[in-house]
């Protein structure tokens, strides 16, 4: 159990940049994989990680090479090899599990013949051994009908089963290490935990050692004997998982922890100031120190080592360390409580809503409507109060951006109504629409590098609005901008700076600036928060709640984040396959969860905490269509009770917490059998 | 699938049938009629009445478009007014060599380009894609014309290897039209070999830079085995539809390529049928050129649907 299959030695990676400088992405990276462990490394986005794992096959990105420090895999270092002998070591010793299988598999290639690929090269299985072993291989990770799945192609499955192919695929080779990439990223919650779990059970089942590399600290805590956790190309902590999830001694890892919205608090997690550095601006001292609120003038001059604390058998980089030990019982408890000022007005209300992405018909088309028997989006009825945070969740394929882009006048609904104050009829045609209605509802996208013009400084970006909808120009129009950037914590001097000269945080921040820009009602909010870095996520959505709370802006929040709804909605509605199947205030739909959906999802959450387990209650069956008829979830519930699911739409119920449910079971039956 | 591909044959004939319509409409929207134009000064008299007589220029253009059109279906182009012949004996020969020339340079340059354009990615930024992009971005830039001066002034004139201008008797053999066509195939591949290798590489780089390309060789899939498996074949698919264009503008006929050798394909007739206002050859030649691309469009876009596994169980499934 205690032998070292791989031990990377002062490893640094870099690049040449334009200047001719060395820049070093990795530095003196060091650390043992053992025997039959997993190891999680986790770290935010550019902090060196996947280059660390990658560089543990041998493999260095084009355009990077190795500064100083070897790989070695059973004492033979891996980036002096040539590519002759690393053929026999990849897929054989080492496999990688690769992030976006969808993307990871060749798509002209049939899921057989690549599983059948890895088996030529690296064992002597003939022929009908080898399709032995590959239904054999297919069947482990537990795929439908492993028989015809092999003669299917790539991009026939589903994104959860494409990643189980991967897997398949990196088993073939009996690997003594397998290398894991962020391989559930980009799967939906219950798909997640599913994978997850298969990935335990192979790692128990077979012995391999596992590198687990990830931003998510849920999915790491589910899997990791130890954890490794990276900071701007550096390891800043390292020990067993338990002690670093709840006992960090690092500032860093601390504060990540505390930013992650958790699904038992009710409140906002309290955010980390500032973003990681770029590789090469940092010179001198702690990596750290400009987010940190331990540092000293000592970290600004002096960077710290790698330090051994032999009572928790764990190494830490930092001088301050000693001041966080047994601090560590408030890292549940330090939430900002959200106070909720809804009014009682109605601000919006989609009546019976339904929206089709079928062709228009010829015929349909003179008539201007649309005939769809099963529409993707069908009988929404949701009535939004002034000032209130209400939030769309669902997996993949739920219909909640749907809905938003109905809203916002992107997608034409098919049938019922969007009433905008005072029972006002809003078109479902944007260019019907009048310039008020138009500045009311704004909407912030999910990744602000592709929702700001790359062309267009700060200042340009958050003058359009001001221009078109109030006609503001000249000193005005300055005055405005710096006030809105105030607002959003940015500084008079971002203006002149182009979206590339910001960092994902601030990026977003301007999009959130430019919303707000429009004095709008409502701002319709879509996964604002997934393309940013956990320990940004939190700084974006207590900015989010600030505003609100100052203005009373009426936020629609589509995330498909469980936990970060959580933190910031004051009511959640709960979407499968285009229609709604809980809505209720967010306390009592996270506490109570009545609908089995509801249930299911919030089973699958993967907390930062090796003692929660994700509880699996239903298959993760991908279901492409939402069913003719019935209640949309009867394909995967846990609880149908027959043949009235298949045949009739369940009615509503208004269970004693305010939460209503479409569902046959009776509300309060439903909640006895969860208990 | 079926029904996929009669569809499409549907919008090809629609096409054919508006660019038709076009002509014929152009043709008659022109000043004075086929006759007029043709006999310029001696359009008087018995003549013209002569002409307009054998055209059927007496009748109103629905019904002579009727009649074209009908003609046209059953493989009639009517007579031409220069050569005094019916059409189908002008275009005869022109369409065998306008063939070779096409078939000869699309033999070579495809996949000379094709080759050219893996070595230039495999070996980015290295030396052979150095000189190889060089050449190809050089040969692209010239216009076809210079070129194909220089390729005279130089290999037929200077050196004397190779006839200038190409002159092929009607009972050529194939080994005399060979020699005679190797200067106009030169000077067609260089543009078509450059744009194409160009097309080529930069497919083929976006390939290697993909996921699955990195997944392989993290598989310890062999290098060579590598790219013949799950580089190329990804990388070829969006080249057949520039192949395509490619084959119908060659057998379109290179207009300049074939003024310039003196060359007697479907380009030349172009030009000289415009030139002598021989509007019955003109039209005919119109319809033709638009079934070519349209022909070659088609068949491009059915062995994309074919070879991409994507697309075809996309269409199976609908």
């Amino acid at each position: 159990m205690n032998e070292i299959i791989e031990s990377v030695k002062n490893l640094s990676i870099g690049f040449n940049s334009q200047k001719g400088k060395q820049i070093s992405i990795l530095r003196n990276v060091s650390t043992n994989i053992k025997k039959g462990e997993t190891v999680g490394i986790v770290g935010e986005s550019g902090s060196g990680k996947s280059t660390l794992a990658l560089a543990m096959m041998g493999y260095i990105k084009q355009g990077l090479f190795p500064l100083k420090g070897e790989c070695l895999f059973k004492s033979e270092d891996l980036l002096k090899m040539s590519s002759r002998q690393l053929e026999k070591i990849r897929g054989r010793k080492i496999a990688m599990i690769p992030q976006n299988a969808g993307q990871a598999l060749t798509p002209n290639l049939k899921i057989g013949y690549q599983i059948d690929e890895a088996l030529r090269l690296h064992t002597d299985l003939k022929k009908t051994e080898r399709d032995k072993k590959i239904s054999e291989l297919l069947n482990k990770v537990r795929l439908p009908s492993p028989e015809t799945m092999a003669f299917r192609y790539p991009h026939e499955l589903s994104g959860g089963q494409q990643q189980r192919v991967a897997v398949a695929m990196a088993l073939a080779g009996k690997p003594d290490l397998l290398l894991l990439d962020e391989p559930t990223t980009g799967l939906d919650v219950t798909t997640q935990a599913h994978v997850l779990e298969l990935l335990r059970f192979i790692a128990k089942d077979t012995g391999t050692s596992m590198i687990y590399v990830s931003h998510d600290l849920g999915a790491i805590a589910q899997v990791s004997d130890r954890i490794v956790v990276m900071y701007a190309g550096e390891i800043v902590l390292e020990g067993p998982a338990r002690k670093i999830l709840k006992e960090p001694i690092h500032p860093y890892t601390y504060g990540l922890l505390k930013s992650i919205p958790k699904l038992s608090l009710d409140g906002l997690p309290s955010s980390m100031p500032g973003s990681q550095p770029q590789p090469g601006s940092i010179n001198e001292g702690c990596s750290f120190y400009d987010r940190c609120n331990l540092a000293t003038d000592h970290c600004k001059k002096n960077s710290p080592d790698l330090e051994h604390i032999k009572e928790l058998d764990t190494n830490v980089r930092c001088f301050n360390h000693k001041e966080l030990i047994n601090q560590n019982n408030n890292l549940q408890t330090s939430i900002t409580k959200k106070s909720n000022n809804s009014e009682a007005i109605e601000v919006l209300k989609l009546k019976d809503v339904s929206i089709s992405y079928a062709k228009q018909k010829f015929f349909d088309q003179l008539f201007d409507k649309i005939s769809d028997q099963n529409p993707t989006v069908k009988d929404i009825n949701i009535d939004i109060k002034k000032g209130e945070t209400i939030a769309l969740v669902g997996e993949s394929g739920s219909g909640k951006s749907t809905i938003l882009k109905s809203i916002a006048g992107l997608l034409k609904t098919k049938d019922g109504q969007i009433k905008f104050e005072n029972d006002r009829i809003l078109s479902s045609d944007l260019k019907m629409r009048n310039p008020n209605d138009l500045r009311a509802i704004q909407l912030i996208f999910q990744n602000p590098d592709e929702s700001l013009n790359p062309n267009h400084t700060v200042e340009q970006i958050l003058s359009q609005p001001l221009k078109l909808y109030f006609n503001l120009s000249g000193e005005e129009l300055k005055k405005n901008i710096i006030e809105l950037l105030k607002k959003v914590r940015l500084g008079k001097f971002y203006m002149s700076r182009y979206p590339r000269q910001l960092s994902g945080g601030e990026k977003q921040r301007v999009a959130v600036a430019r919303a707000f820009a429009a004095k709008p009602d409502i701002i319709l909010c879509d996964e604002v928060t997934s393309a940013l870095d956990v320990s940004v996520q939190a700084a974006v959505l207590n900015l989010l709640q600030q505003l609100k709370e100052d203005l009373g802006t009426t936020y629609v929040f589509v995330s498909h984040d469980l936990a970060v709804v959580r933190a910031i909605s004051d009511r959640v509605a709960v979407l499968y396959q285009g229609r709604l199947c809980e809505i209720g205030p967010s306390q009592n739909v996270y506490k109570f969860p009545s609908h089995p959906y509801t249930e299911v999802l919030l089973g699958a959450v993967l907390e930062p905490d090796p003692d929660i387990k994700p509880k699996l209650v239903a298959e993760d069956v991908v279901e492409e269509k939402p069913p003719e008829k019935g209640c949309s979830f009867q394909g995967r519930c846990p609880r149908k009770i027959g043949n009235i699911c298949n045949s009739e739409v369940p009615p509503w119920q208004i269970g004693e917490n305010g939460n209503a449910i479409r569902c046959h079971i009776n509300i309060e039956e439903l909640a006895s059998l969860q208990q | 699938m079926l029904l996929l591909i009669l569809k499409r044959i549907g919008l090809g004939l629609i096409t054919l049938f508006i660019v038709s319509l076009i002509t014929f409409v152009g043709v008659e929207v022109l000043p004075g009629d086929a006759c007029t134009t043709y006999l310029e000064r001696e359009a008087y008299g018995a003549a013209l009445d002569a002409c307009i007589k054998r055209l059927g220029l007496d009748v109103p253009a629905y019904e002579r478009y009727l009649d074209w059109a009908s003609n046209v279906i059953r493989g009639d182009f009517g007579y031409s007014l220069s050569g005094e012949m019916p059409i189908n004996e002008v275009l005869g020969p022109r369409v065998k060599n306008s063939l070779v020339l096409a078939s000869v340079s699309i033999l070579i340059g495809i996949p000379l380009a094709i080759v050219l354009g893996i070595i230039t990615a495999l070996w980015r930024d290295k030396l052979p894609d150095i000189m190889i992009s060089t050449i190809t971005i050089f040969s692209m830039t010239i216009p076809e014309f210079i070129s194909a001066t220089l390729l005279i002034l130089i290999v037929a004139i200077w050196l004397g290897w190779l006839p200038g201008i190409v002159i092929i008797p009607s009972d050529a053999t194939f080994y005399e039209l060979l020699s005679n066509i190797i200067l106009p195939v030169v000077a067609i591949s260089m543009i078509m070999t450059a744009h194409m290798a160009r097309m080529v590489r930069s497919s083929v780089i976006q390939v290697m830079a993909s996921d699955y390309v990195q997944m392989a060789i993290l598989k310890g899939v062999p290098y060579w085995k590598m790219v013949f498996r799950h580089v190329l074949p990804n990388a070829l698919l969006p080249a057949i539809n520039v192949v395509a264009l490619t084959i119908a503008w060659l057998l379109g006929g290179v207009v300049v390529t074939e003024v310039v050798f003196n060359y007697p394909g479907l380009g030349r007739l172009v030009i000289e049928s415009i030139s002598n206002r021989d509007l019955p050859v003109v039209q005919a030649l119109a319809i033709i050129l638009a079934s070519i691309y349209v022909g070659i469009n088609l068949i491009a876009d059915l062995m994309t649907l074919m070879l991409n596994p994507r697309l075809k169980s996309l269409q199976i499934r609908k």
